[in-house]
């Protein structure tokens, strides 16, 4: 597995995503957005969290249009794997790779805690080493993670089971009390139609060391450092 | 030649920060206020030879980059 992690003016995760990356066994490198290619044998791109561009005019917009952007769209046409988290789905939904929109959280606050997520399906690249509607621990923190979509295009991503991860409680119920940033369904992350690209608001990458706190983060590296 | 670009919530999408700009009207006392959207305004200077050609290039603008057209409405007004 080879992975090439997206650096942008404001990201500040890379250094995370790497390191997770890198205990599954992936050898990943960064990659400059302003370079046209991604690197020869790029297995996975990532777009990691943080701030591009200072959030300015819409989180995500203008990193979205960067020249890698163009590398990082042919690569997913071609079935190559893309990850964005955080700032990443936002990232993804602004250059057109997912539908939708991630809007300012409904309760207007900077989220930063511990989040229980369940996995809506366990037979992709990026969650074979979970099993299905397992709950597992994250972390979150944005101030715009409010998933929404046209009403079409949530009932395609359901219909299509393009649903990754949503927002529960520790029995992984889906109630309102879980659904932290307000978000559609509780969507916290979705897949692109070939399952190839995906996009996430919290950090697995967060919970991957028993120092911290905890290893649920780990599952997903894992699984994309056994996909290729 | 000058433009302004105006760019709006669309009706239906919810807009909470337009709401909490409306609670804080009602809580400074300013009557009679229904309700708050907040949106956006692009002031833009372009070299354009006509207004056609201006229209056309705020319109690319606005589509590729300035309104993110799932949940966003623009207006164009270029200056006389």
């Amino acid at each position: 597995m080879k992975a090439a992690v997206i650096v942008f003016p404001g990201s500040n995760r890379e250094g995370d995503v790497l390191r997770a990356l890198r205990a599954s066994g992936a050898e990943a490198v960064k990659v400059w957005h302003a370079e046209t290619e991604l690197p020869p044998g790029t297995d996975l791109a990532v777009l990691p969290g943080g701030f591009s561009y200072g959030d300015y005019l819409r989180c995500g917009a203008i990193a979205g249009r960067a020249a890698v952007m163009d590398a990082v769209r042919a690569h997913a046409a071609r079935g190559g794997l893309v990850l964005g988290i955080c700032n990443g789905f936002q990232i993804l939904c602004e250059s057109g790779l997912l539908p939708g929109v991630l809007m300012r959280n409904a309760n207007l606050r900077f989220l930063c805690h511990r989040q229980t997520l369940r996995v809506e399906r366990a037979d992709t690249a990026f969650t074979r080493a979970y099993a299905k509607d397992q709950v597992i621990d994250v972390c979150v923190a944005h101030g715009e993670g409010n998933y929404f979509a046209d009403d079409e295009t949530i009932r395609r991503i359901e219909g299509e089971g393009r649903v990754a991860f949503r927002y529960c409680n520790r029995a992984g119920e889906t109630v309102t009390d879980a659904n932290v940033n307000g978000s559609l369904n509780a969507i916290a992350g979705i897949y692109s139609e070939g399952h190839n690209v995906l996009g996430m608001m919290p950090h697995p990458e967060n919970l991957i060391d028993d120092l911290v706190g905890g290893t649920d983060g780990r599952g997903l590296f894992e699984s994309l450092a056994r996909a290729a | 030649m000058r433009a302004r670009v105006t760019v709006t919530l669309k009706s239906g999408v919810l807009d909470p920060q337009g709401k909490a700009i409306e609670g804080a009207l009602r809580s400074l006392g300013v009557e009679g206020v229904a309700s708050v959207r907040q949106g956006k305004v692009f002031d833009v200077e372009l070299d354009a030879a006509d207004q056609g050609e201006a229209e056309a290039a705020l319109k690319a603008a606005c589509e590729r980059l300035l309104a993110n057209t799932v949940i966003e409405n623009y207006r164009v007004e270029i200056a006389s």
